[in-house]
């Protein structure tokens, strides 16, 4: 756009002589256009076709899955693929089971980091900033450095299988969501809170009155974050939980995976279907959210 | 606070007001606290001690000092792990920053059609679940019937048996991995955003062509951004996992098996708790050193603009 219009500039000054020459300008402006677009589209499909390609490999007939070349329109529908590997697995069973954990670790992340959050940013007293450097740093930390000692602590406690070491730390906080809160927090004039304490109004209820209703847009970021990586976590499951109840779609997938001796994909790609629905849902209602809980965080940081 | 009382107020008034803040301040990071004390630096001093023993379920505990690290040295399997690890980080992080820095630069222009269904397109892959992921390319992959052989086919090729075969194995993951820069891809986008527009009317001016402006004016404006991918990135695929343990349980011949899979193995199959701490201490002293020298080094060349 800039490029034309300095390039109508020009064609205006250099008068009538010129303008075969800037129509091939043009020209070539509208060949790059296109370039770039067939670009795009050919990433696009990069990226999608596997997921088209999971939805197809679901609802196909055993015969159509080995030929080649593989079809791109399933030429059968066949539906009972879903049904056969719910009957298979206890899918929904798993499902419950990570719904179950999302809704705690939701509830206890929001709760400790908004909490944590607002302390960091209403009160500037000797210390805090040491601390607040010590959460950053914690940011840096592999999970693996703790995670044996953490297993031996919960196993201690006689927490292993259940679902207690999946959920009961989202209630200390996490260091992700604290400082990505603490960013929007930041963005809130403080005089709204020294009014309210001139007021009478307590800290708590300056904390749940005035900054957690102003915080929606960045409570829904840390949510959706949130959710997708309890619904996503594979090493956690695989580390505390045994049992075939307590399983998580995570775990339980890749269970169903490595149990089959014949692998029929339909069943394995319908129960993957099944598993990242949720996430697509969330995705296409809040998607808004994902992308700028990304630069509150990623470009600040 | 009346102007008349001030004098006499303010300090005590203020001097309360600090205490109050004070403990309000901790009572709020109360959790942060409880965490960090028992979920972080409780478990790391733990980790380094467990490092410095023999701890493992089936022998009784002994004080080993360095021995573990001096094994760490000669175990052949962890130096094959490290080389796995790092040819898997050293192709899969360059590849993916620059298809998401290419990919951002391109839906940056303004004569872009479906700009949000494009993004949406290229960012929907990286919040998919993994184990889901990885189940799905173990099929994409399939040497036969799999769709990526499929279309090498279509293009004369003859595809290899990628998870199957030890050459291959590695790439095959890397190839996975190329679709989930979606964050990368968002934060690039986003930086390309706050890139003034008069810098690039002025290289226009200059008569800077399109790949002259990307060079000269674009990466040096958003090099604190592609800084930021690179070691996020690294320091990330240092810790790939799930799909190794997944798709190809670390083979063929040890192929895929990389430091965290390994470390895994030590610590929840073998039991050997101290040696997995040992080797878990090494990740994160790698890591830590990785950031340091990379933003030393960044400070050179990163142009932070105002």
């Amino acid at each position: 756009m800039e490029a034309n219009r300095t390039a109508d500039v020009q064609s205006n000054v250099a008068g009538q002589e010129q303008r075969s020459q800037f129509s091939a300008y043009r020209a070539l402006r509208l060949l790059e256009t296109s370039l770039v677009h067939v670009i795009l589209v050919i990433g696009a499909l990069a990226f999608i076709f596997p997921f088209y390609w999971l939805i197809i490999t679901s609802i196909k007939s055993n015969a159509e899955l080995f030929i080649w070349p593989p079809t791109l329109i399933p030429r059968t529908v066949e539906l009972f693929h879903y049904g056969d590997a719910l009957q298979e697995v206890p899918i929904l069973r798993y499902m419950g089971n990570s719904t179950y954990l999302t809704v705690l670790n939701l509830i206890g992340v929001l709760i400790s980091s908004s909490l944590v959050a607002f302390g960091f940013t209403r009160y500037h007293v000797p210390g805090s900033r040491i601390l607040f450097a010590a959460l950053l740093a914690t940011m840096m930390l592999p999970h693996h450095v703790t995670m044996i000692p953490l297993f031996l602590v919960f196993r201690a406690l006689g927490w292993v299988d259940t679902f207690r070491p999946l959920w009961v730390p989202a209630f200390l906080g996490n260091a992700f969501f604290i400082f990505l809160l603490r960013q929007f927090f930041a963005s809130i004039p403080s005089e709204l809170f020294d009014a309210a304490r001139i007021d009478g109004s307590s800290e708590f209820g300056q904390y749940w009155r005035i900054m957690l209703p102003l915080s929606k847009p960045a409570l829904t970021t840390v949510a959706i974050f949130q959710f997708q990586w309890t619904w996503n976590d594979f090493l956690n499951p695989l580390i505390y939980i045994n049992s075939q109840s307590k399983k998580t779609i995570a775990l339980g997938l890749q269970d169903f995976y490595k149990s089959q001796t014949t692998v029929e994909w339909q069943q394995l790609m319908a129960a993957s279907v099944l598993m990242v629905a949720p996430v697509v849902l969330v995705f296409f209602f809040l998607q808004r959210y994902f992308i700028e809980g990304i630069a509150l965080t990623g470009l600040k940081g | 606070m009346g102007a008349l009382n001030e004098p006499m107020v303010k300090p005590s008034f203020f001097k309360g007001m600090r205490g109050r803040d004070t403990l309000w301040f901790y009572i709020f990071i109360s959790p942060w606290l409880a965490g960090f004390l028992l979920l972080y630096f409780g478990p790391m001093i733990a980790s380094l001690i467990l490092s410095l023993t023999n701890y493992s379920v089936l022998l009784p505990t002994k004080f080993v000092g360095l021995y573990n690290f001096e094994q760490m040295i000669k175990d052949q399997l962890l130096t094959i792990s490290i080389w796995n690890t790092v040819y898997y980080a050293g192709l899969s992080v360059p590849l993916g920053t620059v298809i998401a820095l290419l990919l951002a630069v391109f839906l940056n222009r303004e004569d872009i059609w479906g700009r949000s269904f494009f993004r949406s397109a290229y960012y929907i892959p990286s919040i998919m679940p993994i184990v889901a992921v990885s189940i799905l390319w173990i099929w994409l992959l399939q040497p036969r019937y799999g769709l990526i052989n499929s279309f090498l086919n279509l293009l004369s090729i003859r595809g290899p048996n990628w998870l199957g075969d030890p050459a291959w194995a590695k790439t095959g993951l890397v190839l996975m991995s190329l679709t989930g820069i979606g964050t990368s891809f968002v934060i690039f986008l986003a930086a390309l955003q706050g890139v003034p527009r008069h810098l690039y009317e002025a290289a226009e001016l200059d008569g800077a062509n399109a790949v002259q402006k990307f060079f000269n004016v674009t990466v040096p404006m958003i090099s604190p951004s592609i800084f930021f991918v690179l070691v996020i990135g690294f320091i990330n695929s240092f810790q790939v996992f799930t799909q190794a343990y997944i798709m190809t349980e670390g083979g063929p011949a040890d192929s895929t098996l990389f430091y965290v899979l390994y470390l895994y193995r030590q610590a929840f199959n073998y039991f050997k708790m101290g040696y997995a701490s040992a080797m878990a201490w090494f990740l994160f002293i790698v890591i830590v050193i990785l950031t340091v020298i990379q933003f030393r080094l960044s400070s050179r060349w990163v142009h932070y603009g105002s």
